[in-house]
């Protein structure tokens, strides 16, 4: 099913917490919403999934409007944070609760009812665990329990709260292939919310960053990684440094100097933000044309060394990553240049 | 299930530090004088109730029990309790829910309203309706002109009851529905259950032994009450005497057995509510602490 978000706008006693946002899912897709706390990535789930009603704009599951349906009516399966499984029921009418609560002849028999909960338990892999109560069982495997329950119903869209936030790592590492698995076998059209970029960039189709209220970028991980379109994509997913620049004639300028770079053709003339990823430099043996600064600290990180710099007359401090054993990172001064960067308008 | 956090509270020996653990006499003087409390003021008049009531032998005991008038005060406070628990419940659960699970203006006048009982008088409760329903009240002429009795007959007695005993219920839920939030409600509705199934299957199961707490507490109180009923009831014999107004009546009487006889059946009915609120506490203490955030 796809879904689409066109303008919607969503307050909390007149407080904006989306501003504007319109999305495209496409059928079957597995994308996630990622974003700091406070983004507006929970907030449009649960706008996707009924549980609030946008102040403005209108969300459609395929061609039908479905902004001014209740949730019921949207048959959406969506998987809580805490996962919200019942604690009075078993497992089993956990997952067969949204069946047996329909009305009429679209109601299967108790029979059924239980067949499918065991078919379904079978999907995510916890045969023979029918009769456990939610308190019996771990929190990787209420997960599993809470995700068969949403998938029992025949949901349009399959929509998850930060699916693996209360587990542990290694937990959640797997559970994250599961997930990847599950969605390849069945297909759903899926949303997931999530703070981590790392689960976020690994699982998704596409991925959507959002900052306060705001998408700011929707792509591949490889767009959103090697292409941010602004400092707060860059700085959001994966390690990035900047420096406040100017540009003048189609040259960078630091301070004074020149650093080598040619502007893009476009790019207007004064302030600028240049943004780039700390690995991605090129050291160079003093310069005319470089960005050249003072060892402030040193810091060893898993396989590399990374250094903190003081640049320019007003001292700006700055991040780059360097090989342990390479020369520079004894000296105490060193010069380079960004191999991959990014103008910005300066804010 | 029960979070491990919730704590019951029960007494933990074990885990008292040395620090505060005060040398043997000190702890002897301070179990000694509660206990000696305890055995004076509750646990002497109850035998005193027992006693008396069995002072002429088991013959008068039961002979006593058996006049109408008093059986007729058992069915009545039976009746009242039949009556007002149900309805309690219903206001109970009703005023839980709202507060737990909706915002709306007027929230906290809501909850400081239901304590109203706790801090008022039972005779003014009672007092209040006697203003309002008796015959100079603000409603009285107008339901004389309808027929309508109320003061000095069943309907009072009910009437006042209710209002002394509806916090019971709405206190045990309240902060019990409040922690536990709306997160399975909001499962249950996107799994398609109406608002109905919802609370049926999900809300009610999620509370019920809060809500057995509740009504226990209640039901306790409602046979119990005597200030408020006592203002409204008009002591008419065999027809408005509930057990409370019973034991006082032939207690002026100079009749003892018949007194202590009806007030042991009501300390009898303290005492199976006491257990069965201590096993409910053995059995569920985790569930139930959580309900009594008060």
């Amino acid at each position: 099913m796809e879904v689409r978000v066109t303008n919607v706008r969503k307050e909390f006693e007149r407080f904006p917490a989306l501003h504007d946002v319109s999305l495209d899912i496409r059928s079957g897709e597995l994308i996630a919403l990622l974003g700091p706390s406070g983004s507006g990535k929970t907030t449009l789930l649960r706008l996707i999934a009924g549980l609030e009603r946008p102040t403005r704009g209108a969300i459609f599951f395929g061609d039908e409007d479905a902004s001014q349906k209740s949730i019921q009516e949207r048959n959406v399966g969506f998987v809580f944070q805490h996962y919200a499984l019942f604690r009075h029921m078993t497992v089993a009418d956990n997952i067969g609760f949204g069946l047996k609560v329909r009305h009429g002849a679209t109601r299967p028999s108790a029979q059924e009812i239980r067949r499918r909960a065991s078919e379904l338990l079978d999907l995510v892999q916890l045969s023979g665990l029918e009769k456990r109560y939610p308190a019996q069982l771990s929190g990787g495997q209420r997960q599993r329990v809470a995700l068969a329950r949403a998938m029992a119903i025949e949901p349009r869209v399959l929509l998850l709260d930060e699916p693996f936030g209360a587990l542990d790592a290694q937990v959640r590492r797997e559970l994250r292939r599961w997930l990847r698995e599950i969605h390849d076998q069945t297909g759903h059209t899926t949303v997931f919310v999530t703070h981590d970029q790392e689960e976020a960039l690994e699982l998704a189709d596409r991925v959507v960053v959002m900052s306060q209220g705001r998408i700011e970028q929707v792509g591949t991980a490889d767009e959103i990684y090697d292409t941010p379109n602004s400092p707060f994509v860059y700085s959001f997913i994966g390690e990035s440094s900047s420096l406040p620049v100017k540009v003048d004639n189609g040259e960078v300028w630091l301070a004074d100097r020149p650093i080598g770079l040619q502007a893009p053709p476009h790019a207007p003339s004064g302030e600028a933000l240049l943004c780039f990823r700390p690995h991605d430099v090129e050291l160079l043996d003093g310069c005319s044309g470089c960005i050249a600064g003072t060892v402030a600290a040193s810091r060893r990180v898993a396989s590399t060394r990374r250094v903190e710099l003081e640049v320019g007359g007003e001292r700006q401090r700055v991040e780059i990553e360097l090989p342990v054993d390479h020369p520079a990172a004894q000296k105490s001064r060193v010069a380079f240049r960004p191999r991959r960067w990014k103008l910005f308008p300066a804010s | 299930m029960a979070d491990p956090e919730i704590k019951t509270y029960e007494p933990h020996h074990e885990s008292q530090s040395a620090a505060v653990t005060e040398s043997r006499p000190v702890r002897w003087v301070a179990m000694g004088t509660a206990f000696a409390f305890l055995a004076v003021f509750l646990l002497l008049p109850l035998i005193v109730v027992f006693h008396e009531a069995l002072a002429k032998g088991i013959g008068a005991y039961t002979e006593a029990l058996s006049s109408p008038d008093t059986r007729s005060a058992i069915r009545l406070t039976l009746l009242v309790a039949a009556i007002s628990v149900p309805l309690n419940i219903v206001f109970g659960i009703s005023a839980a829910w709202a507060i737990a699970k909706f915002e709306f203006k007027g929230k906290a006048f809501l909850t400081t309203l239901i304590d109203l009982p706790f801090s008022v008088s039972p005779v003014i409760s009672g007092l209040v309706y006697v203003l309002l329903f008796g015959a100079q009240g603000l409603l009285g002429e107008w339901m004389k002109a309808h027929g309508l009795v109320i003061l000095f007959a069943v309907p009072g007695i009910v009437l006042a009851t209710i209002f002394v005993t509806f916090p019971f219920v709405a206190r045990e839920l309240i902060p019990l529905m409040q922690e536990q939030g709306n997160g399975d409600e909001e499962a249950a509705l996107s799994l398609g259950a109406n608002g109905w199934q919802t609370f049926w299957y999900v809300t009610l199961p999620n509370v019920k032994w809060g809500l057995l707490y509740g009504v226990l507490l209640c039901n306790a109180r409602a046979m119990g009450e005597f200030g408020a009923v006592s203002v409204v009831s008009g002591h008419i014999r065999g027809l408005t005497n509930t057990m409370p107004l019973h034991v006082e009546i032939l207690y002026n009487e100079y009749n003892a057995v018949g007194a202590f006889a009806v007030a042991s059946l009501l300390a009898g009915l303290a005492l199976v509510t006491l257990v069965l609120k201590t096993l409910l506490e053995m059995r569920y203490g985790a569930e139930i602490a959580a309900a009594r955030g008060h």
